[in-house]
């Protein structure tokens, strides 16, 4: 037998060495590696990330557009004038600009895509971005009015969200499979399951940029991540799922590691209705018995920054407030006491998929044990973390992070599943969306984030770090990620 | 033979209704709506009504049911829920991965099994068939998606002949797309390959005990002439009907292979639909399974009565 075993192997293996002499590709083109695949390619029309990874600024562009580091800048508008009381805004659009199916984009193309995206029946994941649309009015090819029903100093902001992005009417019908939009790149192929490839649109009405094309390949499994990227089938990983593989790539000079922030605060969600988390007491004591550097130590193999509110640290509006919240048991101890609960209590921690929330759950289940709170640990799927937790409001405690940019509204809505009821809450996010002013805005976001710190709602914990891998040539990666983007025009190999 | 191919007919329907009903039943039953899943946690409630009409989940659980087999039976099996692609043209798709795959995998193992079974039933008792033992008990004993790890580790990272996964597609050529399945089908294949020596050499053991083959050594053959004229042939049929489940296995059973050398198969779409709520692609895939092992079975029972009237008799 051992003959015809070694037969077989080396006849595999001779094909192997065949293929392999074909290899040496010219630097013009890259190939990415994400988590996740798309369920499709319209941004306009579901929630998942990985749909913006691809096509975000690459296919499809918006009124205005993120930069990497978190900026807003004009986009398909070149620029825009606000009316004094902040409810109207005009844009003027880019001249020349096409799709890539040749067709012309103009302002009756804005007007559909912002009326669609806030019709009745629409489907948009993000459609409160467009709650306070009004009216969208052609005035000429190039000049498009929006009118707005209350000032909102976020609007500029919200359009350059991948969900806002401009489509075509002539295409909208293909859009999931063969996205058309105005971007740098056009769609190429997809294997669905394998890959998805976009090539350089030489019609592109700004800048050419340096990569002739692009292949998109989806890796979920991290023993699989590490070793697409070790035989460098991959030059990029996106962001990369084995934290604890990162010192090795970090030792190796074929890589860079990028290691920066996302929009995503990782918190221990709590649900301020239910006893005894309606006491505020409980909640600061929660907070106390936390300790955020052995959660990011043990979930996170170091990395993620601590955060104190519900803030994106990178922001210019941050608030460090971690003080508020520093770890201390014997604190935490004395407030559950205080609080009529010296014996601690029995609760419930619901936990969701990724592995901060499963291995950051365990650490903070002993430390809640340290003070006498015994969670039982509840391990869900996502659909059901959605369901039972989110919609339902059935939990008590659950580790989840928000990804989504600038969402510290949220702590506004009653409804929301952390059922945080407070009139302050509401009233400074009113005030909030109606001031456009740049520095009062700041200083409104800063109270914002002092109140729900304060008040303790919930366990705040680390920013969700963004840990990219790339080979040691390639330049103009986003290093943090403001929104979901692999921004393909900024990207280039050096020499 | 007629009679008996309409009752087997008969309960092969029965069995297909009644593996319909059990998968939607268990599917449906686990909690999570597939619209707030794709919409997320920023959706309104009028987003997520209109998305569930457009999927046809605002009906009821029995309307639905039947729309669904009711589909299947004209060959449609509706539209993914979050690809939005047709879930036949999916899977048409995927298995043109999971099938060579399989086969593959299913060939190099035979090719293993069959020269090792055979030398070591030869050798009954030798070291040579005990090394062979010893190395098909480990064969079984390592778990696959180890061995494909060690394998990416030795061929893909530190001798670069092969990718450390992915699937270029057939329309790359036959030697690429190949050349991308090797690994996988290694992995897959190994431990089948000593399952199979193992049935090869027992099964062979028994018939070298039998009458005949005393009678094929007594007439002047020599042990070596006797095992290969008259062993082996006879020794198949239990082996032919471990090859024809390992093949049903091969098919649904790469789950973790596909996923640890991320290939676009049936395995790893059931894997992504799973998590991402999307039911209508998991209760269709295994559904299509569930046929191909039923329908296999049914043909399988028809060639035994072929060859065997006795079975006819008896049903």
């Amino acid at each position: 037998m051992t003959n015809q075993m070694l037969k077989s192997f080396a006849s595999a293996l001779a094909l192997g060495a065949s293929v392999f002499a074909t290899g040496a590709l010219a630097k013009s083109d890259i190939t990415i590696a994400m988590q996740l695949e798309p369920p499709h390619l319209d941004p306009t029309s579901a929630a998942a990330q990985a749909i913006d990874s691809v096509v975000y600024t690459n296919i499809f562009e918006g009124l205005t557009r993120f930069m990497g580091d978190g900026s807003v800048v004009p986009g398909l508008a070149e620029s825009w004038e606000i009316s004094e009381d902040g409810t109207v805004y005009t844009f003027k659009l880019h001249d020349g600009v096409t799709f890539h199916d040749g067709t012309t984009m103009d302002a009756e193309d804005v007007k559909f895509s912002l009326d669609r995206a806030s019709a009745e029946d629409s489907a948009n994941a993000q459609k409160a971005l467009f709650a306070g649309i009004e009216s969208v009015e052609v005035v000429d090819p190039l000049t498009v009015k929006v009118t707005l029903s209350e000032p909102d100093g976020n609007f500029l902001f919200n359009m350059a969200w991948g969900d806002a992005v401009i489509v075509s009417p002539d295409s909208i019908d293909n859009i999931t499979t063969n996205p058309v939009g105005t971007g740098a790149y056009t769609f190429g192929n997809w294997v669905q399951g394998d890959s998805i490839t976009l090539i350089r649109n030489p019609d592109y009405w700004g800048a050419q940029p340096a990569l002739e094309a692009a292949t998109f390949k989806f890796i979920s499994d991290p023993t699989a991540a590490f070793a697409a990227m070790m035989a460098e089938d991959v030059d990029v990983f996106d962001n990369f799922p084995a934290p604890e593989n990162l010192p090795q790539f970090e030792a190796d000079p074929r890589f860079q590691v990028l290691v920066g922030s996302t929009e995503g605060e990782t918190i221990l969600s709590t649900n301020n209705k239910k006893p005894p988390f309606d006491d505020i007491r409980v909640r600061q004591a929660l907070a106390h018995a936390i300790d955020r550097q052995a959660i990011i130590d043990g979930a996170m193999f170091g990395y993620g920054t601590p955060i104190g509110t519900h803030f994106a640290p990178h922001n210019p509006a941050y608030v460090d407030l971690t003080g508020n919240s520093a770890y201390d048991p014997e604190k935490a101890a004395k407030l559950l006491a205080d609080a009529g609960y010296e014996e601690g209590f029995k609760t419930t921690l619901h936990l969701p998929p990724p592995s901060y929330a499963r291995r950051g759950g365990e650490i903070i289940a002993a430390q809640l044990a340290e003070v006498g709170i015994t969670a039982e640990i509840i391990n869900v799927e996502w659909a059901q973390w959605l369901e039972s937790v989110f919609k339902g409001k059935d939990y008590d405690l659950t580790v989840i992070s928000h990804t989504e940019p600038m969402d510290i509204g949220i702590y506004a809505r009653p409804d929301y599943y952390f059922q945080y009821d407070s009139l302050d809450a509401q009233t400074l996010m009113e005030t909030l969306n109606a001031t456009t002013d740049p520095e009062e805005r700041k200083k409104l976001l800063g109270d914002m984030q002092r109140l729900i710190s304060t008040d303790y709602v919930n366990g705040y914990l680390f920013q969700l770090p963004k840990l990219g891998i790339a080979k040691a040539g390639v330049q103009g990666l986003w290093m943090n990620a403001p929104t979901a983007a692999i921004d393909l025009t900024q990207i280039s190999w050096s020499e | 033979m007629l009679r008996y191919a309409l009752k087997r007919l008969i309960s092969l329907l029965i069995s297909l209704a009644v593996a319909s009903v059990v998968i939607f039943a268990v599917i449906e039953v686990a909690p999570g709506d597939p619209a707030s899943f794709m919409l997320g946690v920023n959706a309104q409630e009028d987003t997520l009504a209109a998305l569930r009409a457009e999927l046809g989940l605002d009906v009821s659980k029995a309307q639905r049911y039947f729309n669904w087999v009711g589909g299947m039976l004209v060959g449609d099996f509706g539209t993914s829920y979050t690809y939005r692609t047709p879930v036949s043209q999916m899977i048409a798709d995927r298995l043109w991965v999971s099938l060579p795959l399989a086969l593959y995998a299913l060939t190099l193992s035979t090719l293993i099994a069959f020269p090792a079974g055979i030398y070591a039933a030869a050798r009954r008792g030798k070291p040579g068939d005990l090394t062979v033992m010893g190395a098909t008990q480990l064969g079984i004993a390592v778990p696959n998606f180890w061995f494909a790890m060690m394998l990416v580790l030795i061929f893909a990272i530190n001798l670069r002949w092969f990718n450390a996964g992915g699937f270029a597609g057939w329309d790359q050529g036959l030697w690429t797309g190949l050349h991308s399945l090797t690994l996988p089908a290694i992995a897959l294949a190994l431990p089948q390959a000593a399952i199979l020596a193992r049935v090869m050499r027992s099964s062979l053991l028994d018939i070298l005990g039998e009458d005949f083959m005393r009678t094929a050594r007594a007439k002047g053959l020599s042990r070596r002439q006797a095992l290969w004229r008259h062993g082996v042939r006879n020794a198949l049929i239990p082996v032919l009907t471990i090859i024809g489940l390992q093949f049903s296995f091969l098919l649904a059973g790469s789950i973790i292979i596909e996923q640890v050398f991320y290939l676009p198969g049936l395995g790893r779409l059931v894997f992504q639909a799973i998590s991402a709520r999307d039911l209508i692609v998991v209760e269709s895939v295994v559904m299509l399974l569930v046929f191909a092992v039923i329908t296999v079975n049914f043909l399988v029972d028809l060639a035994y009565a072929a060859v065997d009237p006795r079975l006819r008799s008896r049903t």
